[in-house]
């Protein structure tokens, strides 16, 4: 079916819009927006985007493949990220992804079977200080233990108001009404 | 000597509802902008200059300098572009700026658009970083509503609207160039230079890019006057002023970002500021700046005889105490970078943390130039070997092959960022990679007992 962007959203794209010399510019942005809504980047998605910023699949592919933001197959209804880097590494990352792997029954780069969390590795996310750190949808945890870890996991597990399959976005709609 | 402590880019941290307009303003907020006004560009542009006020992103280029490269044209604009596209491990600096004070950013990003007639900024923050997206956005609405932004700023005939635009999850988008694609919505692979972006930037147009932190130090400078801003640095005398976020993370005792002037020594920021290494450890080696500035020992001397030599001064001591300044780290065979410095104690492998990093490099190369995209993976490679204990005495002799191969061979600094620490590691913990061969290295992250 043809992806189509909801009013709302397409009011946040034609704010943006006039705000940049080119048409082009609006991708990263209107890939976020969509991404929103859809949950992942699917090739309606990008066609709708193409056509809209009149750039070919391409143009648009080629974006959509280079920038770790975008998912290009379905994810949960909750993404957690764990940084890897180096100073979170230091302070105890790999315990907290085996903790997080035992916890939700799947791998890095895999989909709980519940379809509730994928679990991600991410790279510096810039709370060095706070490490080891997860980021959980858009929000960051850090100075974590494999403790503190259960609590944050079972807080999102029961928090249901109808952001199924909302992978964050930082101009979204969400965004904007959590101001 | 202890370590000052002033508060002037993070007087705000504390304050409850830091972020909001009225708090901003209650501490003195938009004042500057109103004196900038007065003074009007060209003595902003003065004032800068004397400030000494060297680029806080991690190349450490002088900003008033930049400045005067900027080629405007009759026939298009020009942009100013924020780099707020904070990634390089052990760096997060910015993000407190951005979280705790936007409006003293967005200030900065003002003063400076009028100083140089730029009419549109944009400010590219890493799509990572959600809450400070949503800081800076609120903060330029509520500028806008108090018409410090829009068609007539503070009533001046001077025009201005503040782009926030979100990356997308992309180390590289901090490189300027590949910034400047990423804006215009493409990869964020960067471009050739010459041209700089000064003369052809964003969307073909002249274009400053700034670190974030560097124009949030803009409205101090206007507000006490550049040389009295850059006397704040104990290494005002060699044209690095002021004062700086620094952050220290690692094995310390209180990782965290603090301000403090131009110019205090590692040790003071891993001692005084940081609370000191773990307790029972010592401290094995300190990545100064950001992941891509080699790495440092305690035991290491300074060997400056020579009285001419810019180092002199602290011939015979410890590199930990040096003061951190862009031209004395360079002396050091380091850099300054970020200012961030990752302390690790003496229960670290490098092995173990010369393969993180390079996993790092590895997957955030962009993979335009051969010699970064293979050689980061490589280094990723040969690492790994040694950290699970099946490389051999060969495999040490092409990593530092490797490493050598990508250094100068490259667009940007990205490769020569990776070889870098790589060959910084190789040459100072070499015993541990040799140790390796055979036989797995310790995880890191696991406390010894």
């Amino acid at each position: 079916m043809a992806f189509e962007l909801t009013p709302e959203r397409l009011a946040i794209f034609e704010e943006l819009l006039p705000k940049y010399p080119t048409k082009q510019a609006l991708t990263i942005p209107l890939l976020h927006i969509c991404q929103e809504q859809q949950g992942h980047i699917t090739d309606e998605v990008i066609g709708y985007v193409a056509k809209k910023l009149s750039l070919s699949t391409a143009d648009v592919k080629g974006v959509v493949t280079f920038y770790t933001l975008f998912q290009q197959k379905p994810v949960g209804r909750n993404v957690v990220w764990v940084c890897r880097t180096l100073s979170c590494e230091l302070m105890g990352a790999r315990d907290i992804t085996r903790s997080l792997e035992k916890k939700l029954g799947c791998h890095v780069g895999e989909t709980s079977a519940d379809g509730e969390f994928t679990l991600l590795e991410a790279e510096c996310l810039a709370a060095c200080g706070g490490g080891p750190m997860i980021q959980l949808n858009d929000e960051y945890f850090e100075n974590l233990t494999p403790e503190k870890l259960d609590a944050i996991i079972e807080g999102a597990r029961r928090k249901k108001d109808g952001r199924c399959a909302v992978t964050f976005s930082p101009i979204g709609i969400r965004a904007r009404k959590e101001l | 000597m202890p370590v000052e402590n002033p508060r002037i880019l993070t007087k705000n941290y504390d304050t409850p509802n830091s972020w909001t307009i009225a708090a901003y303003e209650a501490s003195g907020g938009y004042q500057a902008l109103r004196k900038a006004i007065a003074m009007g560009p060209a003595a902003i542009r003065e004032e800068v200059k004397a400030a000494n006020l060297r680029g806080r992103g991690g190349a450490g280029f002088a900003a008033g300098v930049k400045w005067s490269f900027l080629k405007t044209r009759t026939d298009m604009p020009s942009y100013i572009a924020v780099n707020a596209d904070e990634g390089e491990p052990g760096t997060f600096k910015d993000r407190t700026l951005m979280e705790k004070d936007p409006h003293r950013c967005v200030e900065g990003f003002i003063i400076a658009a009028y100083a140089l007639d730029v009419h549109t900024v944009y400010c590219y923050v890493r799509g990572e970083l959600v809450l400070s997206i949503k800081r800076l956005e609120q903060a330029v609405r509520e500028a806008r509503a108090k018409g410090y932004l829009g068609d007539r700023v503070l009533d001046q005939d001077f025009k201005l609207d503040i782009v926030v635009h979100s990356g997308a999850g992309a180390y590289i988008c901090g490189e300027e160039t590949s910034l400047l694609n990423s804006l215009e919505g493409l990869r964020g692979e960067p471009r050739l230079k010459p041209p700089f972006p000064a003369v052809v930037g964003a969307f073909g147009a002249p274009t400053i890019v700034n670190n974030l932190e560097t124009l949030a130090t803009v409205p101090t400078i206007v507000e006490m006057g550049g040389d009295a801003f850059s006397k704040l640095s104990r290494l005002h005398h060699i044209k690095d002023g002021g004062v700086r976020l620094y952050g220290v993370s690692g094995h310390v005792n209180r990782p965290g970002v603090y301000e403090a002037p131009v110019g205090i020594t590692l040790r003071e920021l891993i001692d005084d500021l940081g609370g000191g290494v773990r307790t029972g450890h010592t401290i094995k080696a300190v990545i100064p700046g950001g992941s891509s500035t080699p790495v440092l020992r305690e035991s290491d001397t300074v060997h400056a005889p020579d009285e001419k030599h810019p180092l002199h001064a602290w011939h015979g001591k410890s590199h930990l105490d040096v003061p951190m300044g862009v031209d004395t780290m360079r002396g050091l065979g380091t850099m300054l970078g970020t200012c961030c410095a990752i302390v690790m104690d003496d229960t670290t492998s490098m092995v173990r943390a010369a393969e993180n990093l390079m996993v790092f490099y590895a997957h955030e190369s962009c993979g335009q130039c051969t010699p970064c995209r293979e050689g980061c993976a490589w280094m990723a490679k040969l690492c790994h070997k040694f950290a699970d204990g099946t490389a051999t005495q060969v495999d040490l002799d092409t990593l530092t092959d490797v490493a050598n191969n990508i250094m100068g061979n490259t667009i940007c600094a990205l490769g020569d960022g990776a070889a870098m620490p790589m060959l910084g590691i190789l040459k100072l913990f070499r015993n541990e990679f040799e140790a390796a061969i055979g036989k797995p290295a310790p995880h890191l992250g696991v406390r010894a007992a």
